[in-house]
């Protein structure tokens, strides 16, 4: 369906970077370059910011690097993106299967590459390029995302990648890929996905807190109630009824099989301490504890840059990498954290805002692809720092230490700008 | 279709990104426990030892000193040895020690310090200084011990140790592993001497590694040092009074009567307080313990003796006092019931029976005190003319407990009605079952500061001062307000120059040895003789004061199992008494005297086959075994049938 019609609200200026999305990356590393020399910081070797033997030196490098990127996406042209998708796709799932049998073990995972001293990670990689491809398949014209078999490529486009990131134990990177279902339901995904993986979610908390034989009998019980409620006693909606409730007993079940016999000790663990956030105090329960602590310590202002005690003396495991929020909460205390937290949320209602006034599915596709896997990278990531959501090691965007994670989330994000920058040239098909 | 869900999509981040700033703000403002808790984490108390106060003689000598000791610590994981060997040899160490120790050392923490050697002097510390910057993870850390520079006074000084559990519970000031003052001054200015401990917070990393000042010290206080003591004791005076009392077992006090300031105070066998300092603690404790030598004793507040005839002095002053006699009153030299020594017997008034010590006179002396409101029935006079002269006794500091800066000083024993009771049964004893007691024997228990206290007293003519140690604590530059406080006898001045007459004659022409008199000085002296068991020699007790007129010097002495009192103890507190008034000894029979008591041996002899296995171990001087002095207590005394006296 072609449609070049002018729309409303359409900012039909040619070649302009969106400078708001500029400014606000650039706040991100910035605030995290600074926040990742705070977590180094040792107050007794005095090393520069710049100094390269620490990881805030390194940073530095990563930044520079990331615009060499920046600059090479803006010189190719920007339909090279589009054009490669899927040979990008195929090169990925190789890399992907590759790095299984070539990688060293690290922290459990096969997932990194070692090309020098650098250790390049193909998950990281894997999220852009996966959305490059579902924004490529989506904007096929004959494509027509009611059907059942768009819906199931779809589905296999994600899932592929993400199977085999899970093959290689990186749970994390593995959960990002369902960030695509909120892509997918902007392009008209039933919204029973979204209801019922909520729904699961709160099943899951619930089935932790309370033991399943009283959840069961409450399922009865609104079910009965439900069922007296009921204005017509027809067949059709008794079912329902009853189905609805099997449905969620289902799940409750589900739930403990899932804990039980689908997930490996601590990652069981991982849940189970947000409910008691006492047990498993030589692993993930410290480090939790220990990131509440932190960021709990730091008060309505903070303690000040450099200031922070939990941060200088290595309480918190990996705080310069996933566990980063923590040095904000910290130092920084509360309005540490409005900030971040308000740059990241401005940042994703900005991207949102920009897809949505692209003229063509593939730039929006793409668009709303790299606003959810932030998302789900931010969600993830500052809440399990604060005890809401379990520990799973993906980094902050932009704001954690590590090249591969920002050059990643850097060719994300820019490649959207590249996109959106040249939207006046392409036809609008909606 | 799908316009509306753009929305959806950004309220799901908003509502996300609200959800997260309110638990944070439960967290961060509303909770309060995690601050708390970050600083358990990162913050650690660490106390400040203060500086423990010094102690100085009254000529500003220094008796009691800290001395620097260096400990070296290790953390493991920062050793670098190239040669094991060197390393040792430069230690003072062998392998296997160095082995061990290092084993430990990393079983403990590989990133936190643990002592590698400790205590170690200044001149050990300086042999490795040089060279520990080539050693990587070892470093020194420096602290204070105690040094007794004079290696005298042990027991009047005490030591510090550990503090005990017991002692830990029922207090707040201490901790775990505080050193406290266990003994003597030590011990009895304890308050004074530690001065206030301050505390420091630093930051420690996870691995409890220190990492400098928290806020730059803002939180700290500092450790206000102790309070230095300056005490009593002339420790020349002591010294060379520990050189007379050589191989013998006893006790000397001197005093200065016209305060109570102890001069001098010998607890013969003694011990080298340097020997409870530092690494050895424990294993000298513990010999100092077993040895039967008792050289932790400290006889001059803790001995318990009988005084013997020295005990006539208060007799007289009491019957004065009681005026049941003159000082013309004269009793004929009957030896009845006690038998007495070959003395002139014409004019047997009380300078004379003083100057001779006449037993007869002072057991009729004693009997008139008891006697003086006679109704005619002796049952029931007696307890009534006990008690009046107890408490006269008792006004001379003898029976209760003088209340010397010591711990654990012991407080005698004047006899009272009860013990007759006890033994006797109620008005069923009358003078003739205690009449020993007239002569200094019996039941009468006193200690060696009391007697000395008691030659103070004849020296004040009626008063006394409490014998303390320490004549200025800190700052003040006084001592404790009770030493200020003069303490007045029931016995009216004017009594005492009879007496003192007559003490004046016993040194000049009476009981007292003529090598015991000093060419040039007046000395007033009165010979006792302690008696004990059978077969044992007697305990020969001398007290003095000199000079006659304004005296400077009150004396007190003991030896044990010495004999006649006039023999040994006279001539040993002659030769202080003139030391400390004239500073030194000229006189070529002087000297020779005071050659002659150095050398003296009055240990009882022990059997043969004992005395090789003998240990010598650490006690620096003294040696043999005193037979535990005789402790009677006035529970199981019972009046004594042989009873002479001198």
């Amino acid at each position: 369906m072609y449609s070049s019609e002018f729309r409303p609200g359409q900012d039909l200026r040619p070649g302009k970077l969106d400078w708001v999305t500029v400014l606000l990356y650039a706040a991100c590393v910035a605030a995290g370059w600074v926040n990742i020399y705070a977590a180094v910081y040792d107050p007794e070797a005095h090393p520069s910011m710049l100094d390269l033997t620490i990881n805030s030196g390194k940073q530095l490098v990563w930044i520079g690097s990331a615009l060499v990127l920046i600059t090479l996406i803006m010189v190719v042209d920007f339909k090279f993106f589009e054009a490669f998708a899927y040979i990008f796709y195929v090169i990925i799932l190789v890399a992907l299967v590759g790095v299984m049998f070539l990688a060293r073990d690290v922290n459990g995972a096969k997932a990194w590459f070692e090309i020098g001293g650098a250790r390049i990670q193909p998950s990281e990689f894997a999220k852009f390029i996966t959305a490059l491809t579902l924004a490529k398949y989506l904007s096929d014209t004959t494509v027509r995302f009611d059907e059942l078999r768009t819906q199931l490529i779809c589905a296999a486009i994600i899932a592929v990648p993400a199977l085999i990131i899970l093959k290689q134990n990186d749970t994390g990177s593995a959960m990002v890929f369902g960030a695509f279902i909120l892509v997918l339901y902007r392009e008209g995904l039933t919204p029973w996905v979204l209801i019922l993986g909520v729904s699961a979610a709160i099943i899951l908390v619930l089935a932790l807190v309370v033991t399943p034989l009283y959840l069961y009998i409450a399922i009865a019980v609104i079910a009965l109630l439900a069922f007296l409620q009921l204005r017509r006693k027809t067949l059709r909606n008794i079912l329902w009824v009853v189905g609805l409730a099997a449905l969620v007993a289902i799940m409750v079940y589900g739930v403990g099989f899932f804990m039980n016999n689908v997930l490996q000790a601590h990652q069981r663990n991982r849940i189970l301490v947000l409910v008691d956030p006492t047990i498993d105090q030589k692993q993930v329960g410290y480090q939790v504890l220990q990131s509440k602590i932190a960021i709990g310590s730091g008060g309505f202002w903070g303690k000040g840059f450099l200031s922070g005690t939990q941060t200088r003396f290595d309480f918190v495991p990996e705080q310069e990498t996933d566990f980063i929020f923590c040095t904000i909460g910290e130092e920084h205390g509360w309005m540490g954290g409005l900030v971040v937290i308000g740059l990241l949320v401005g940042l994703l209602c900005r991207i949102v805002y920009l897809a949505e006034r692209q003229r063509d599915r593939f730039s929006r596709v793409y668009g709303y692809s790299v606003a959810c896997i932030l998302f789900v990278h931010f969600a993830i990531n500052i809440g399990m720092t604060i005890g809401l959501v379990p520990v799973i090691g993906i980094p902050l965007p932009f704001f954690s230490y590590g090249g591969s994670s920002l050059w990643s989330f850097t060719i994300l994000l820019w490649v959207f700008l590249k996109l959106d920058s040249h939207r006046v040239e392409v036809l609008s098909r909606v | 279709m799908n316009n509306g869900r753009k929305y959806v999509i950004q309220g799901v981040f908003i509502v996300i990104g609200i959800v997260y700033l309110v638990r944070l703000f439960y967290l961060q403002v509303v909770a309060d426990n995690y601050k708390a808790q970050a600083d358990d984490n990162a913050i650690r108390r660490v106390i400040v030892y203060p500086h423990r106060g010094q102690i100085l003689d009254r000529n500003g000598k220094l008796m009691v000193i800290n001395e620097s000791v260096y400990d070296i610590s290790v953390i493991p994981k920062k050793v670098q040895i190239k040669d094991t060997l060197d390393f040792c040899r430069v230690m003072g160490v062998d392998k296997p020690y160095f082995d061990s120790v290092m084993t430990v050392a990393k079983t403990y923490s590989k990133l936190k310090p643990s002592t590698f050697l400790r205590q170690l002097s200044v001149e050990e510390f300086a042999r490795i200084q040089d060279r520990l910057i080539d050693f990587p993870g070892f470093f020194y850390t420096a602290r204070t011990v105690r040094k007794y520079p004079h290696k005298t006074l042990a027991n009047a000084l005490g030591y510090i140790a550990e503090i005990s559990p017991a002692k830990l519970k029922d207090q707040n000031y201490y901790r775990q592993g505080d050193y406290v003052g266990i003994n003597g001054l030590e011990a009895f200015y304890e308050e004074q001497l530690r001065g206030q401990r301050g505390v420091r917070y630093v930051m420690v990393n996870k691995n409890g590694v220190e990492k400098g000042p928290f806020k730059g010290g803002a939180f700290d206080t500092a450790a206000v040092a102790g309070e230095n003591l300056v005490s009593t004791i002339d420790i020349d005076l002591q010294q060379y009074a520990d050189s007379l009392m050589n191989n013998k077992i006893g006790s000397v006090v001197a005093l200065e009567p016209s305060t109570g300031e102890i001069l001098t105070m010998v607890s013969a066998p003694s011990y080298d307080p340097n020997v409870l300092v530092g690494r050895l603690f424990a294993k000298n404790y513990t010999e100092l313990q077993r040895s039967k030598y008792l050289p932790m004793y400290n006889r001059p507040v803790q001995a318990v003796y009988r005084p013997g005839s020295i005990f006539k002095l208060v007799q007289s002053l009491v019957a004065l006092q009681e005026g049941v006699i003159t000082p013309e009153s004269q009793f004929g030299c009957v030896p009845y019931p006690m038998k007495c020594h070959s003395h002139p017997r014409g004019h047997n008034d009380l300078h004379n029976a003083v100057q001779w010590s006449c037993n007869p006179y002072f057991y009729n002396v004693y009997r008139r005190i008891i006697y003086a409101r006679s109704t005619g029935n002796n049952w029931r006079d007696s307890p009534k003319g006990l008690m009046a002269w107890n408490k006269h006794v008792k006004s001379f500091g003898f029976g209760t407990r003088l209340d010397v800066d010591l711990p654990s000083v012991k407080r005698g024993f004047i006899p009272d009605t009860a013990i007759y009771n006890r033994s006797y049964g109620r008005l069923r004893w009358q003078f003739s079952n205690f009449y020993s007691v007239s002569i200094g024997e019996g039941e009468l228990n006193v200690v060696p500061i009391q007697m000395a206290n008691l030659a103070a007293i004849m020296a004040n003519r009626g008063h006394y001062y409490t014998p303390h140690l320490v004549k200025a604590v800190g700052k003040s530059g006084k001592p404790l307000p009770q030493y200020l406080e003069r303490h007045q006898t029931s016995v009216d001045t004017s009594y005492f120059r009879y007496v003192v007459d007559g003490m004046e004659s016993a040194v000049a022409h009476g009981t007292v040895w003529g090598r015991a008199r000093i060419p040039d000085i007046v000395m007033c002296g009165k010979t006792g003789t302690s008696q004990n068991r059978k077969g044992e020699k007697d305990h020969s007790v001398f007290i003095c004061f000199a000079p006659k007129d304004n005296p400077k010097i009150a004396l007190a002495v003991y030896v044990e199992n010495a004999g006649f009192g006039g023999l040994a103890a006279a001539p040993i507190a002659s030769l202080l008494a003139e030391k400390y008034l004239k500073k030194t000894i000229t006189d070529k029979r002087r000297l020779l005297l005071e050659k002659d008591f150095k050398l003296r041996d009055y240990m009882p002899k022990p059997k043969v086959d004992t005395a090789k296995k003998e240990p010598r171990p650490v006690l620096a001087r003294l040696v043999v075994p005193p037979a535990k002095s005789r402790l009677l207590s006035p529970d199981t005394a019972k009046p004594t049938a042989r009873v002479t006296g001198y």
